[in-house]
């Protein structure tokens, strides 16, 4: 009796359609990517109905952790080396061409002035510990410094600069209070609280108003 | 697709003559896909889709002046406290006067719940004022004072200020707290058990 013979099938299966699908996803999340700043401290933020969108541009961050540690940030390079150049010269920090680098490419900073030369000379992992946010009492409230030279560093466009508070859900209010206060002194009364959206409870008032504004 | 067909092409020369062998053009895919997925992970975890959103908060100019100062009736005002453990207490008016005060009822806790909460409060005020008249005979708005005690934390201040979204509060204002206020907030979470 004749075998009968199975016909053997190739285990090589064609990859192409999959490279194809890899690759496609490849390019939109390049193309959608906005990489994530490299933050110093972890901050959850609380949310909120607002939708509006936090700047891409112009914008001064001061970041508070939930131990009440507060942060600046600016946004551009140019600008960020024109505040630290201010700051070296004003301050006396004797700071070298390269630590005024490393101001421009880092990102928040969360320390007095005098102590800013040893921060700058830190790697990323000592600074965590070091720094213990920038300080906010009324003998020396360095935080209205930073906004000052933050100001001066915008230079002409003054109007367009925004300032954005993102704070940790924990943060204890009398240091949300001293910071606000800080920019009430500056006579700076715009401010962006950074949240996370939620949706407006059903029924609320809010959420009517929406719903007419967008049926209009 | 990446593979031709190489089965019927030439190679059956007349004379015989030197043949080339036939290679496969079958390029082997994995390490390609493996280096598509390795980069897709990559930027998906790198990658920010939700942009956070921000809240407009402005500040009113502090003034010293009489006549630029805002004056609240005490009949449209509804003051707000928030303490510790996310305790929000609140009294109708502006604590102005004693006797209505010294009434057990007046000084009143709640939370942030989405039902019987300071939502529900703060809609049967407003609905409330909206009631009354002023000297032009136009409806009032309420006004509401947002005091944050010193045990309060950001969320509750940002959820206060999310409530006079939610609920359209066109007048309310952040106002330092008071001794009293913090005495009453005090006695209260020590009726409520509150540590």
């Amino acid at each position: 009796m004749p075998k009968i013979k199975m016909p053997r099938k190739s285990t090589a299966i064609d990859m192409t359609a999959m490279c194809d699908v890899a690759f496609l996803l490849l390019t939109f999340f390049m193309l959608a990517t906005k990489f994530k700043p490299d933050e110093p401290v972890v901050v959850v933020t609380p949310s909120s109905i607002n939708t509006s969108l936090l700047p891409d541009a112009d914008v001064i961050l001061i970041t508070i952790d939930k131990d009440g540690r507060v942060f600046f940030s600016m946004d551009g390079q140019p600008k960020r080396k024109r505040l630290i150049s201010d700051l070296n010269e004003s301050y006396h920090l004797g700071l070298s061409d390269a630590e005024q680098t490393a101001f421009a490419l880092g990102s928040s900073f969360g320390t007095e002035i005098k102590a800013l030369k040893s921060v700058l000379n830190m790697k990323p992992d000592d600074r965590k510990g070091f720094e213990k946010g920038i300080p906010l009492d009324s003998a020396n409230n360095e935080l209205a410094v930073w906004i000052e030279y933050g100001r001066v560093a915008q230079g002409q466009d003054l109007r367009d600069l925004k300032y954005c508070i993102k704070a940790d859900n924990q943060t204890p209010y009398p240091v949300i209070k001293k910071v606000l206060d800080t920019f009430k002194e500056k006579k700076i009364q715009k401010l962006n609280l950074v949240t996370n959206l939620e949706e407006a409870p059903a029924g609320s008032a809010a959420a009517i108003f929406r719903k007419e504004e967008k049926s209009k | 697709m990446a593979e031709m067909d190489t089965s019927s092409s030439g190679g059956k020369g007349k004379h015989g003559g030197t043949k080339s062998k036939k290679q496969s053009t079958r390029v082997d895919m994995t390490p390609m896909v493996d280096l598509g997925f390795l980069l897709i992970t990559f930027f998906m975890l790198t990658t920010t889709m939700a942009k956070p959103k921000t809240m407009d908060l402005i500040m009113p100019k502090d003034t010293e002046k009489v006549e630029e100062q805002n004056k609240v009736k005490e009949s449209t005002a509804l003051t707000i406290l928030l303490g510790k453990k996310n305790q929000v207490y609140y009294y109708e008016g502006l604590a102005q006067d004693p006797n209505a005060s010294a009434s057990p009822d007046f000084f009143k806790a709640t939370t942030f719940a989405n039902k019987d909460g300071i939502r529900d409060v703060i809609i049967k005020k407003r609905d409330e004022v909206a009631r009354l008249r002023n000297a032009k005979g136009q409806p009032e708005d309420v006004v509401i004072m947002i005091k944050a005690d010193d045990q309060a934390v950001y969320q509750n201040f940002v959820d206060i200020l999310d409530e006079m979204a939610i609920n359209r509060i066109q007048k309310y204002a952040t106002v330092d707290i008071t001794d009293q206020d913090k005495q009453w907030i005090a006695s209260t979470e020590t009726a409520n058990g509150i540590k």
